[in-house]
């Protein structure tokens, strides 16, 4: 449905986007995930035609932005990071303004009533935007993106300034409105993506970092130096022998879940090094049944800040579901 | 283009511009329709004359937030992302700043009425002049959008104006100032004011009516030009 190709937008020597590819099909719901100004905004302008790219293509449904904006824009509802809101308007008026603007061929009065219902501005329909909460304009903002049931939506932090129980709203919102359309969305908040988004793009000083289902990614980052393990066995001795392993760094009791003198352990040894056979192979020694082994996986949260460490050398990591 | 035309036109009318703008307007026109009674003519040149300095200062008003604005505002943003052209963008600005320069120029048809209660006017002549107006003011308003469309502030977009309002006045008294030929010809020939006057003077000269659609037309372009090359930047 949405396809980017080798995107890069050069301010001066400055790559706001350096090189960014990837595909969105129809009915996902992408999330982005970035620092400040890594270029998710950027990306966001680029592919809803507010900003040319320096180079790359944006498709659309086939159609290229560049070559036949029109098309493009007709499919989108975007809802940037300040929604665009003229504050001497009423609500009415300017969600008619929009409609108009669109070129929406609904019938008017209804469809701009149904998206209110959805959005709840039902009560503000006759203020004067000005004089609107933020929570409030955040909702005009939204129910603007909505108008004309676009087939993609595209939407720039679209829970900031909102408080908790908006957020709760607004986030089921858009989990429902993946169901019908395409949508791509950036967030700061990483438990939002975990919960709304059927894939992930990480985006770090311009560059994609990763491109992955939230669990693909989680599982593709983990690797063996991270270890959970379950031992029966003593807990202080068990801790001890882990913890001397050569290039052991820490050792932590995560607790017990099972009955009996069984003890969960997170064992972190230095980067690169396999210590799996080693714990086996001691353990053994001692007859400490080894129940269980694995990989710790990583929170969507540690992904991030690895993926985004300053003086990290990633590279792209690409986990199911990426380009298909 | 429509969309984008009732929504500036409305915007003119629900802040004071709009009201500010026809009301200087009509001061000045309506002080120099006196000038007329007083003389015991029925000849309305003298207004449309005297209107021609006016015009120049004022338009600059009308058009200082027509797209600087939008851009301060960040409400381009959803201008710019709609299936809107940018043409149709720009021309539907422009008209609505045409638009509330009419209801300004209306008011010369209701002197015109007016001094036909006492003797009929020279209608023919009386409808060039209003045509003279009406182009003068197409080409000074996208002048204006023009320079609107440079700077997202408005103050700089009205100086600009007025700069622009003043050169265009002196540049009638610069070729008198040249000695070469083809140079003097060539400063006359862009000289709004004498153009103008020939509208008041009561002569159509079909190539003034071209001079003025095509400086209306050539801003309007730039005007186009600047918002894309904004993108791209």
């Amino acid at each position: 449905m949405i396809e980017v190709k080798n995107l890069v937008k050069l301010y001066g020597d400055k790559r706001a986007v350096d090189d960014v590819t990837f595909t969105v099909q129809k009915g996902e719901v992408l999330g982005f995930l970035g620092q400040n100004g890594a270029g998710k905004s950027t990306t966001m302008n680029i592919i809803t035609g507010y900003l040319s790219s320096t180079s790359g293509t944006v498709t659309i449904d086939g159609h290229e932005i560049l070559e036949d904006p029109i098309e493009v824009k007709k499919r989108i509802g975007y809802l940037p990071e300040h929604p665009p809101l003229y504050l001497d308007m009423t609500v009415k008026d300017y969600l008619g303004f929009m409609f108009d603007l669109k070129k929406v061929k609904l019938p008017k009065k209804q469809h701009i009533e149904e998206i209110c219902n959805v959005v709840k501005i039902a009560d503000v329909y006759n203020r004067v935007i000005k004089n609107l909460s933020k929570g409030y304009r955040q909702r005009v903002g939204l129910a603007q993106a909505l108008l004309g049931n676009p087939d993609v939506l595209i939407m720039d932090e679209p829970t900031v300034g909102l408080d908790p129980k908006q957020m709760i709203e607004i986030r089921n919102l858009i989990k429902s409105l993946g169901q019908r359309h395409t949508v791509i969305l950036s967030s700061h908040i990483l438990s939002e993506v975990q919960m709304i988004c059927d894939r992930v793009i990480v985006i770090n000083k311009g560059k994609l970092v990763a491109d992955g289902t939230p669990d693909s990614l989680s599982q593709s980052m983990s690797t063996d130096h991270k270890l959970l393990v379950r031992v029966a066995g003593p807990q202080e001795e068990v801790k001890k022998l882990l913890a001397k392993i050569p290039g052991m760094q820490e050792v932590n009791l995560m607790g017990q879940r099972e009955t009996g003198e069984v003890y969960d352990f997170s064992l972190e040894a230095e980067k690169g090094m396999d210590i799996r056979r080693e714990v086996f192979k001691r353990l053994a020694e001692r007859s400490w049944p080894l129940l269980g082994m694995r990989s710790s996986e990583l929170s969507l949260e540690d992904i991030f800040l690895q993926l985004t460490a300053e003086d990290s050398t990633t590279e792209a990591v690409s986990g199911n579901g990426g380009n298909a | 283009m429509f969309a984008v035309l009732k929504r500036e036109l409305s915007a003119y009318f629900s802040s004071p511009i709009g009201y500010i703008y026809l009301a200087v307007f009509y001061v000045f026109s309506g002080y120099f329709f006196f000038g007329v009674l007083y003389s015991n003519t029925t000849s309305l040149s003298n207004v449309f004359n005297g209107m021609f300095t006016i015009i120049m200062l004022l338009i600059p008003i009308l058009t200082m937030r027509l797209m600087s604005e939008d851009l301060k505002n960040k409400t381009d943003q959803a201008l710019l992302t709609a299936p809107i052209s940018l043409v149709s963008l720009v021309l539907g600005k422009f008209l609505s700043a045409l638009i509330v320069y009419c209801l300004g120029v209306a008011i010369t048809l209701v002197y015109g009425v007016v001094i036909a209660a006492f003797a009929p006017p020279d209608w023919t002549v009386v409808f060039g002049n209003v045509l003279g107006m009406l182009l003068l003011g197409s080409a000074l308003i996208a002048i204006g959008m023009f320079i609107s469309a440079l700077t997202e502030n408005q103050v700089i977009a009205a100086v600009g104006g007025f700069a622009v309002g003043f050169s265009l006045i002196l540049v009638n008294s610069l070729s008198s100032l040249i000695s070469i030929d083809w140079m003097k010809k060539f400063v006359s020939g862009l000289s709004f004011m004498e153009r103008y006057d020939e509208f008041t003077n009561g002569i159509l000269d079909i190539s003034n009516i071209f001079f003025f659609i095509s400086v209306c037309a050539v801003f309007v372009f730039f005007t186009v030009r600047v918002i894309e090359k904004r993108r791209w930047a």
